[in-house]
C-alpha cells in the first residue's frame, strides 16, 4: 500500500466525534455487565476505604464513632453503602459468570445474555432483601 | 490505552446531502461515513436517499446502487457478495457485518448508518487498513506444523477430530470480531484478537499439528492473549455464527492444564 499523503483518521468506534458526540455502537447487554463488572469492583476498593474508616473510628473513641455513624446514617451515606451492596452483590454474581466461562461453559451468546441478566437481577433483588431485612430488624 | 472519543483529525463532521430522484418509489435514508485522503476536511456523513425500490435489499445492494447512479467516488470493498470472501465486513447500524448478508430492513430505525470496521486507520470512505490485522493472522503462523517424516499419502486424521476444526474452519478472516471488541480497540497493538485467538486455537487442537507446545509459549504473554475479558461482542456480531470468545477460553483453559 502507498503512503497516505496525510495521517489516517481512526474509524468510529464508541463515539462519532469528540466526548459527548452521537454514539456509534449499539450495545449489547453482554459488553454493559462486562464494562459494570469493573465499574462495581472500583467501587468495591471505595467500600473497602469506608470498612476501614469504620474500624479506624471504632478504635478512635465514641465521639468519632458516633461522628461516623452519623455520616453513613446521612441521607447521602445511604445512597452510598444502598450502592456499595449493590456492587457487592453484583461483583459477586458477575464473578461467578466468569468463573464459568473459565471453565469453557456458558459461553453462548443466548446463555451469556441470560447470565447477565440473572446476574443483575439477583444483585437487586439481593440488595432489597438485605436492606429490608436490616431495617425491619431495628437497625438504621 | 483506553480512548473513549476520537482524536481530532478522526471527528466526523457533518457532510453533503443528495436528494432522492425524481419518481423514486420507496425513499430511505442512508448515512455513510466519507474520507477523502487526498482532500484536506475531516471524515464527514454523507446522507443519501436511496430508491430502495430500484436496488436489491443487501446493504451492499444499496451501495452498489448508490455508486453506479448517485455518486462514483463512493469506495468500499466488496467481492463475491454471499458472505464467503468477507470483503465487504463494515458496521452498520452500530453493530458489524458483511454488507452483502445484511438486509437494510433489518437495521432498526429510519436511517441507515453505515462507517467503517471501528477503530481501525481508514484508507478512504469504507475501506480500513488491515495491514495490522493481517499481520496478526501471520504471527500465529497459520499452517500445519510437523516434525514427524511426512506420510506417503495425506496426513490422517479421525472424524472424531476432524469434528474439533468445526466452527473454526469456517472463520473468513473478515475482522468483524475483532474490530468489535473494545479490548482490541484500546490494546490492539499488542492484544492479537478475536480472529487471531480463534485461528490460534484451530492449530492448538488440530491432532495433526505437532507444535502444540511451542504454540502455547507464543501465546503466554499478558497482552497476546489475556486481554480477552469476555465481553462476548465477537460472539454476537460474527457474520458466520462463530464463537471467538469460546476458542479463547479454551485456549486459556489449555495454558491452565499444561501447568497442573
Amino acid at each position: 500500500m502507498t503512503t497516505p499523503v496525510r495521517e489516517r483518521p481512526i474509524s468510529p468506534h464508541l463515539m462519532t466525534g469528540g466526548l459527548g458526540s452521537p454514539l456509534l455502537w449499539r450495545w449489547h447487554l453482554t459488553m454493559f455487565t462486562s464494562i459494570l463488572h469493573r465499574a462495581t469492583g472500583m467501587a468495591l476498593y471505595g467500600g473497602a476505604v469506608i470498612v476501614t474508616a469504620w474500624a479506624l473510628a471504632l478504635g478512635a473513641g465514641p465521639e468519632a464513632y458516633q461522628a461516623f455513624f452519623d455520616l453513613m446514617a446521612s441521607p447521602l451515606g445511604r445512597l452510598v453503602l444502598v450502592g456499595l451492596t449493590l456492587s457487592l452483590f453484583y461483583h459477586l454474581a458477575n464473578g461467578l459468570r466468569h468463573l464459568f466461562w473459565d471453565a469453557g461453559l456458558g459461553l453462548s451468546v443466548t446463555a451469556s445474555f441470560r447470565s447477565g441478566v440473572m446476574a443483575m437481577a439477583f444483585s437487586v433483588v439481593a440488595t432489597v432483601v438485605v436492606w429490608a431485612a436490616g431495617l425491619g430488624s431495628g437497625g438504621q | 490505552m483506553v480512548e473513549l472519543a476520537l482524536p481530532k483529525n478522526s471527528r466526523v463532521q457533518k457532510g453533503r446531502h443528495h436528494p432522492a430522484p425524481a419518481g423514486a418509489k420507496k425513499v430511505k435514508t442512508f448515512r455513510i461515513y466519507r474520507y477523502d485522503p487526498e482532500g484536506t476536511g475531516n471524515p464527514r456523513w454523507d446522507t443519501y436517499e436511496v430508491d430502495v425500490a430500484a436496488c436489491g435489499p443487501m446493504v451492499l445492494d444499496v451501495l452498489i446502487h448508490i455508486k453506479n447512479t448517485m455518486d462514483p467516488t463512493l469506495t468500499f470493498r466488496r467481492s463475491c457478495r454471499e458472505g464467503v470472501c468477507g470483503s465487504c465486513a463494515m458496521n452498520i447500524g452500530g453493530r458489524n457485518t458483511l454488507a452483502c448478508t445484511h438486509g437494510h430492513e433489518e437495521v432498526p430505525g429510519s436511517t441507515c448508518q453505515v462507517s467503517p470496521l471501528p477503530h481501525m486507520p481508514v484508507v478512504k470512505d469504507l475501506v480500513p487498513d488491515l495491514t495490522h490485522f493481517y499481520a496478526q493472522y501471520a504471527s500465529i503462523e497459520p499452517w500445519l506444523h510437523t516434525t514427524t517424516p511426512e506420510p506417503q499419502t495425506e496426513w490422517v486424521q479421525s472424524p472424531q477430530d476432524r469434528e474439533k476444526l468445526d466452527g473454526l474452519y469456517e472463520c473468513i478472516l473478515c475482522a468483524c470480531c475483532s474490530t468489535s471488541c473494545p479490548s482490541y480497540w484500546w490494546n490492539g497493538d499488542r492484544y492479537l484478537g478475536p480472529a487471531t485467538l480463534l485461528h490460534a486455537y484451530r492449530w492448538l487442537v488440530d491432532s495433526r499439528d505437532e507444535a502444540t507446545g511451542e504454540r502455547l509459549d507464543a501465546l503466554e504473554d499478558p497482552f497476546k492473549l489475556y486481554r480477552c475479558h469476555t465481553i462476548m461482542n465477537c460472539a454476537q456480531v460474527c457474520p458466520k455464527g462463530l464463537n471467538p470468545a469460546k476458542a479463547v477460553a479454551e485456549v486459556k483453559k489449555m495454558m491452565a492444564e499444561r501447568l497442573v
